[in-house]
């Protein structure tokens, strides 16, 4: 059932579609939020600026931006994904010849207003576009070869595009949220399989070589490998970071230190305490109760994604919801494992509580999509 | 597109099933981040809080203040003073050239010692705190405070620094204190952790050196919070630090300071003890430095113009210096006679100028001769022949016994540095050390004082001690440690019969007081403050026979270091001694002419407490007194009378 076979009296109009709004999604959006402005108050040493005051105004900007995305009609962001695709990859590119060098990658462009990072918004237009793909696609042709390599196509340019700059965290996030697409859609789970099994196999290649005569690599870069993969061996450099955050959570115990108490953020001890590091300052201050409640959150958002993606009969939708859903959860599972030393440090920030401007207002977008699909959905 | 209603059924069937996969797949990761929080948070909970305390808190040293030194009526020797420094700790600091580039704009500081503090701080661990400058003024002080932004690493810092407030007065007994060297780390085995810490400054000569485990006290402790980069959030805790013990010194302020410029520029030394208590009132040696040079950092100019002097200032001589006690050393010889029985106080001896042994002549100093001379006599007049036949009688042993009874050829440990011992010769000495036979002409020889034997000034002093009490005095010079008693009070006797000690006493009587004594123009003529002693002219070149048929040549003829030395030991008052004296004036000709002038001086000093009348000396030498003592650059009485050392 596409969207030209929708009764147009099932679907609310006008202000009506305030009613229909998911707004448990919306509360418990905002209840993270404010997790994410109470801690970088706390970060800030109990001052708005630099850092809470901001990411409230980002908020708030964020929130309209989901409003405007929740009212337009779902069959509108269909229609508009190829061209909403095309117009990341361009800005990508733009990115890569014009864009401002910060952090030792390219990655923003200035536009005087804001800064934007292209491959914030790069995520959710293939997860559009993706989704558009499937429901113009067969059902039956989902599984074909031929038809596996164009989303592959389409992961893979902005992937690539992404990862040169080089963000690998942001290029990770797109490559596996439009896996997760694919995976729903009902791609052959052998594709995935077969994947996951050469990646194994040619990360075991790899480091078996190592030592031999027909050694894959230089010795220089299996000495980096190495550090990205265990920062402990390098404990002034890439470990610091990590040791410093378990130590931060570590000491947070069951209760935390309390507000504003906790020790290795108030002498600096934690580096970008405001972005990626986040999670441990709130670990640290309010304790395995307070992070664990943090991850509770998050659990039911996406609880709630996935049920509005089975509510939902149309096809788009289901698919755009489930791959925001992904995403959103790629972004915290892979921060908090990352904080908490389970994967090595790669730069994903704690979404809707690390500070940042594109990553917020595009995230809040995207949930935007999901809002729209419940609203616009056949009843 | 159109689909079928089958197909749509399918497609959201797969999509619901897909869906339910990835959510469990999901929950199951958010159970494996909630399981993984636990064990942080939960089970390791107490390994990181303490990692997290560790971070943190940092154990400062906090020195202790050094302990003072007074002298005997509570005179301040060695005080400490505020010194306002600036140190550095590269460890955070990017462009450390940089930084001291703005440094130096900031505060006069010369590039020389800048270059060698930035190589210091190089070459150490960057997190170790190096002393950039010190001794500011305030201003400079202030003005580094108030650019510290634009200063990173360096912190203006206000410690405590040794100052010595009479100077050179004091180098060769309060000594000085320096930085912590890594040879005296090496040499001393002293671990105290407050010696790594920058500008620690210890004991490196003296009563400083000696006494640094007394004087240095125990640091404390400060225990702060400190941020990623070093710098201090807030105090948590402290543990103050024990300063160093007070020491109060046997020495009078006044008497060492008229010592020190009695001697003036000779290369000279003298000690004043009290005969009863055996404390050290003065311990002069000239000339002297001023120690806060070397508190501050010596010149390698100045240090140069120090060790080429060929007086040698930085000798301690009262101490270091060894000598031949010369005819000081007859008391010793007459009283082994004595004791002997080999003698009788009234049995004479005559002098002919010579005596004859074997082939050798040993010559009296007197050409002539002096005629028949008894013991009395033999000491006022130093009457060498009656000693050379006395030696004879006596032997070696019993004299070289005498004088370790008296306190000669043995160590006294006083807390200064480099303390000698003398040096009595015997037998078995002079066989393991020089490889040949006593002969009997060293026993001649040592029966004057000459030859092989050898004491230091201060050994002199105790030997006067001795002889005045009849007991075995020894010296002291620190009274008390933080009010404690540090001082034998008791000696036992000497075990010399009483009328032994008294023909010496009277012959050292007669040496300043009868005509023909050789210290005679040393008197004084004040009743009751009459002083006793005995000359000594040390040799210190041979006079061969052919030097004595073409005529000894005149002392002062002679380049300086070939000279006499000239000594004098004596003690006053004559009927009640209270002090003694020993003075050595290097090359400086005869012990009467000159010694025992200065030794008059310092006894008349210590008896009156305070710069003595003219009365006290002989009429034709008054005016030459007085115009001494208008240009003696004496301390001002203001600061002897502030502790009650001289009446106001």
């Amino acid at each position: 059932m596409s969207y030209l076979e929708y009764t147009q009296k099932a679907t609310p109009t006008g202000l009506r579609k305030v009613l229909y709004l998911n707004w448990a999604l919306i509360l418990l959006l905002t209840a993270v939020a404010c997790v994410g402005f109470l801690m970088l108050y706390s970060v800030a040493g109990g001052s708005m600026r630099p850092w809470a005051g901001p990411q409230m105004q980002r908020f708030t900007l964020g929130l309209t931006a989901m409003m405007i995305v929740a009212f337009t009609p779902i069959w509108f962001w269909r229609n508009v994904s190829a061209l909403a695709y095309g117009l990341s990859l361009i800005l990508l590119l733009l990115v890569e010849f014009f864009g401002t060098v910060g952090m030792g990658a390219q990655r923003w462009i200035d536009l005087g207003f804001m800064r934007l990072q292209p491959s914030e918004l790069t995520k959710i237009t293939v997860v559009m576009l993706l989704a558009a793909y499937y429901d113009w696609l067969d059902i039956r042709k989902v599984s074909r070869p031929l038809y596996v390599l164009i989303p592959v196509a389409i992961i893979l340019l902005p992937t690539f595009l992404t990862f040169i700059q080089p963000d690998l965290g942001t290029a990770l996030l797109i490559l596996v949220g439009g896996a997760a697409v694919m995976f729903c859609a009902g791609v052959h789970w052998a594709y995935f399989a077969a994947v996951i099994a050469s990646a194994g196999g040619i990360v075991t290649a790899v480091f078996a070589s190592r030592g031999t005569a027909w050694q894959l690599l230089q010795d220089y870069q299996y000495r980096r490998i190495d550090t990205f993969l265990d920062p402990s061996s390098d404990p002034l450099g890439a470990g610091y970071h990590i040791t410093q955050s378990q130590i931060a959570l570590g000491s947070g115990g069951w209760t935390g230190r309390g507000f504003m108490q906790g020790t290795q953020i108030r002498g600096d001890f934690l580096p970008e305490a405001q972005t990626d590091f986040i999670f441990p300052t709130l670990a640290e201050e309010f304790g395995f109760v307070g992070a664990a409640s943090l991850l509770g959150l998050y659990l039911l958002i996406l609880l709630f994604c996935i049920v509005t993606a089975i509510q939902t009969k149309d096809r788009f939708s289901s698919l755009v919801t489930l791959g925001v859903t992904a995403t959103f959860f790629l972004y915290f599972a892979i921060n908090m494992s990352m904080v908490m030393g389970l994967v090595p440090v790669v730069g994903v920030p704690l979404p809707l509580v690390s500070y940042g401007g594109s990553a917020m207002l595009v995230l809040m977008a995207a949930f935007g999509l999901v809002q729209s699909a419940h609203v616009h959905r056949p009843r | 597109m159109k689909r079928s209603q089958k197909e749509a059924e399918d497609s959201a069937r797969k999509i619901t099933r897909r869906s339910m996969i990835m959510g469990g797949f999901m929950l199951l990761t958010g159970g494996i981040l909630a399981a993984r929080m636990r064990y942080l948070q939960v089970e390791r909970a107490d390994d990181f809080r303490l990692l997290a305390e560790e971070n943190r808190i940092r154990i400062d040293l906090l020195p202790p203040a050094r302990g003072l030194i007074y002298d005997r009526y509570g005179q301040l020797l060695a005080d400490n003073e505020q010194n306002y420094t600036v140190v550095m700790v590269r460890e955070n600091v990017e462009d450390v050239d940089a930084v001291l580039d703005r440094l130096s704009h900031i505060i006069n500081i010369d590039m020389a010692s800048l270059n060698r503090a930035r190589e210091d701080m190089m070459a150490r661990a960057p997190h170790v705190r190096v002393t950039l400058a010190d001794r500011l003024s305030w201003d400079e002080f202030a003005s580094v405070a108030v650019n510290a932004p634009a200063l990173p690493g360096i912190t203006p810092e206000v410690g405590l620094s040794r100052i010595y407030p009479f100077g050179a007065d004091f180098a060769h007994v309060v000594g000085y204190v320096g930085p912590v060297s890594d040879y005296y780390l090496e040499s001393t085995g002293d671990t105290d952790p407050i010696l790594q810490t920058p500008d620690f400054q210890v004991g490196r000569y003296a009563v400083e050196a000696r006494m640094e485990q007394d004087l240095r006290g125990e640091a404390g402790n400060l225990w702060v919070e400190v941020n990623s980069a070093g710098r201090v959030m807030r105090e948590l805790d402290r543990e103050a630090p024990v300063p160093g013990g007070d020491l109060q010194l046997t020495i009078d302020t006044g008497l060492q300071n008229y010592a020190q410029a009695r001697l003036g520029n000779e290369s000279a030394s003298a000690v004043v003890m009290e005969v009863e208590t055996g404390e050290v009132l003065a311990l002069a040696s000239s000339p002297s430095y001023d120690p806060n040079l070397f508190v501050r950092g010596i010149s390698v100019a100045e240090y140069s113009s120090l060790t080429e002097n060929p007086y040698r200032p930085l000798a301690s001589k009262t101490v270091q210096g060894l000598y031949p006690p010369g005819s000081t050393f007859k008391m010793v010889t007459a009283l082994a006679g004595l004791e002997a029985g080999v003698i009788e106080p009234e049995e004479t001896i005559t002098c002919n100028g010579f005596v004859e042994l074997g082939t050798r002549r040993f010559h009296c100093w007197r050409r002539g001769g002096h005629g028949r001379m008894n013991m009395v006599d033999g000491l006022s007049q130093s009457c060498d022949v009656y000693y050379y036949d006395l030696a004879q009688r006596v032997g070696i042993e019993a004299i070289a016994a005498m004088a370790r009874r008296l306190g000669l050829g043995m160590r006294h440990d006083l807390p200064l540095s480099g303390v000698a011992s003398g040096l009595i010769p015997s037998r078995e000495w002079k066989l393991a050390n020089r490889g040949s036979e006593w002969v009997v002409g060293d026993t001649l020889n040592a029966s004057i004082g000459q030859g092989l034997v050898l004491s230091s000034p201060l050994e002199l002093a105790v030997m006067t001690s001795r002889l005045a009490t009849g007991r075995q005095i020894l010296p002291q010079l620190v009274r008390t440690l933080n009010g404690v008693n540090r001082r034998m009070d008791s000696f036992a006797e000497l075990d010399i019969p009483a009328a032994h000690l008294d023909v010496i006493r009277q012959g050292m009587w007669s040496v300043t007081n009868f005509r023909r004594g050789t210290a005679f123009g040393a008197r004084v003529t004040e009743e009751g403050y009459e002083i006793a002693g005995k000359t000594g002219t040390s040799q210190v070149r041979n006079i061969t026979a052919a030097e004595r048929e073409a005529g000894v040549t005149a002392n002062e003829d002679l380049p300086w270091e070939r000279r006499d030395h000239a000594l004098f030991v004596g003690y006053a008052p004559v009927e009640n001694p209270r002090y003694a004296v020993s003075v050595v004036v290097e090359h400086g000709g005869g012990g009467s002419a000159v010694a025992a002038p200065i030794a008059r001086d310092l006894l008349l000093r210590a008896m009156y407490g305070e710069l003595p009348p003219l009365s006290a000396y002989p009429v034709g030498l008054r005016r030459e007194i007085e115009e001494m003592h208008d240009n003696m650059d004496l301390l001002p009485l203001e600061v002897l009378r502030s502790t009650g050392q001289v009446r106001a």
